[in-house]
């Protein structure tokens, strides 16, 4: 087991975000997290690093409880996220991004990983020395992924990678998603909006409705879901979009 | 002619040390977005380590100025970070994520007391150092004035020169220096890639404060007197280069402390030397007023 989140409560200022929450992730696993806006998918995700902290419940990692520990003690265990929003360095260059990307890794790994990456996102080589705030979306979507990746993490969170993305970039981000646990075996948990997208690409799902899990299955099993159907397949585009 | 010379020497000799305070005020600010309203106390307090270190030597019989020179600043830099570390780990930390207002409130209080204890502790009157650093070239002599370049002046320009190089290299090309910069533009997001933020503000503090513990030991040598109280004036110039040059832009802090430097010296030698402060606290309100965001400082909105 990679993962094991069992029964967590967490609180964002005043709202009881997480309300006893299991979601369990296998290694080599692509998992999904569906649900609406504000259902608190990213609270999940942030609770895992202790942002906020768990108010109960434990959080299990690659058999450590890492439900107290310190946000960078977390990812030094080899979690990494690319963050709602994308949260790139705006006012450094794509190289730098990319090796602050690396502080955890080998040094000596550096330049294996930097040609990985640009295997994977040759646009990123082109913008090496651009400041990434001056990146479209797509473009600084694929430097939050390669600056994940780039401390070689045993498991990889994506908090909503297609949000406001073009169709084409999109079509891009789930494609390497599916390529990095093919052919690099790469655990993964997705939260996505774009509900049809994410339950194709995954493994097994989780929907969660007002912080709590109403729903749990297969890709193909949530995909026929009559519920999930009606609420969040709906016209093919998932829930609204923000 | 020749005294607008001396002026421009004596300001950029000024500037260079207003330049190596500002850069603390500026990184602090950039990190943790507060003005370290104690750091001029900190740049202070290592004029007085200076003080003590340049007597002790004497008395010890050290007749060398370089190796004395470099004693005291390893001592100063060194003492003064560790100051400069538990400032931040006393008074402001513990109020992270509280109000905007409280870490000024305690930095404020956090000066005062530093201020205080030294006063108690070494005497509320002028210490002067033992006379090491006399001397000087003349340059030129015209009209009856003659164009003087102080050792002193020499050594502080050489000195803040190599200081700010090797310290913009650390900023921009280290590994440091980018965790840095990250901290400064998303601290959620610089712990999840694994970084300790709490030890790159703590390293912050003392890199400032050790900028701030050379600038002390130059001005000690410069003018050869200290007092309690020279933080506190030092230090709201520092921060008013700090402003001019644009909070949060190290570049900007350095241009700053420079420009407040020269207007300084000229001010006193052809306006009025008792109005001179009145001088850099209009440019403070000025800059304010009109353009907050300073000369080198970027605007508040980013394309993101």
């Amino acid at each position: 087991m990679m993962l094991q989140m069992s029964g967590v409560h967490a609180h964002y200022g005043h709202i009881h975000a997480l309300q006893g929450v299991d979601v369990s992730v296998q290694v080599g696993e692509v998992v999904t997290l569906i649900g609406a806006n504000g259902a608190g998918k990213s609270t999940l995700l942030m609770s895992l690093f202790g942002q906020p902290r768990a108010s109960a419940g434990r959080i299990i990692f690659d058999g450590e409880d890492i439900t107290r520990l310190q946000t960078h003690d977390i990812s030094r265990r080899g979690i990494s996220l690319v963050p709602e929003g994308r949260r790139i360095f705006p006012r450094m260059t794509v190289m730098e991004n990319l090796q602050m990307g690396a502080v955890l890794a080998d040094p000596a790994n550096l330049h294996v990983d930097l040609k990985r990456m640009f295997a994977l996102f040759p646009i990123l080589e082109e913008r090496c020395e651009q400041r990434a705030g001056t990146l479209s979306g797509g473009e600084q979507q694929m430097l939050a992924i390669a600056r994940a990746l780039m401390s070689r993490p045993k498991l990889l969170l994506l908090d909503e990678p297609s949000l406001g993305l073009a169709p084409l970039y999109i079509k891009k981000i789930f494609q390497t998603i599916r390529e990095l646990n093919r052919d690099h075996g790469m655990t993964i948990l997705l939260i996505e909006q774009n509900a049809h997208h994410a339950l194709r690409a995954a493994h097994r799902g989780y929907v969660l409705q007002h912080g709590q899990i109403i729903l749990s299955g297969t890709g193909k099993e949530l995909l026929a879901s009559p519920e999930v159907r009606a609420a969040y397949l709906e016209g093919g585009h998932g829930a609204a979009g923000k | 002619m020749a005294l607008a010379i001396q002026q421009l020497i004596n300001g950029l000799t000024l500037g260079a040390v207003y330049g190596l305070i500002a850069i603390g005020y500026t990184m602090v600010y950039g990190i943790i977005g507060m003005i370290n309203f104690a750091h001029g106390d900190i740049y202070m307090v290592s004029a007085f380590i200076a003080v003590t270190g340049f007597t002790l030597l004497a008395s010890l019989g050290v007749s060398s100025v370089p190796l004395a020179l470099v004693t005291v600043l390893v001592l100063s830099v060194l003492f003064t970070s560790v100051y400069g570390w538990a400032v931040e780990r006393t008074a402001y930390r513990p109020l992270r994520g509280s109000t905007r207002l409280a870490p000024l409130i305690s930095a404020i209080g956090m000066s005062i007391f530093l201020q205080n204890m030294v006063q108690l502790t070494q005497g509320a009157r002028v210490k002067p150092i033992p006379p090491m650093f006399v001397g000087g070239i003349d340059l030129f002599t015209s009209e009856g004035f003659t164009v003087r370049l102080a050792y002193s002046q020499i050594l502080i320009v050489i000195v803040t020169v190599a200081l700010m190089s090797g310290f913009t290299y650390l900023i921009t090309k280290t590994s440091f220096g980018r965790q840095q910069r990250a901290c400064e533009q998303d601290r959620t997001m610089t712990a999840l890639l694994g970084i300790n933020v709490d030890r790159t503000i703590s390293l912050t503090f003392m890199i400032g404060a050790a900028l701030a513990a050379v600038a002390g030991v130059m001005v000690t040598v410069y003018y050869g007197v200290v007092d309690f109280y020279i933080g506190f004036v030092a230090g709201i110039k520092a921060f008013t280069a700090a402003v001019l040059g644009g909070v949060g832009s190290l570049p900007g802090a350095m241009l700053g402390g420079l420009i407040i430097g020269l207007i300084e010296a000229f001010w006193s030698a052809y306006l009025s030397a008792e109005y001179k402060d009145v001088a850099t606290f209009s440019i403070l309100i000025l800059v304010l007023m009109f353009r907050p965001s300073g000369l080198l400082g970027r605007p508040e909105v980013e394309k993101v």
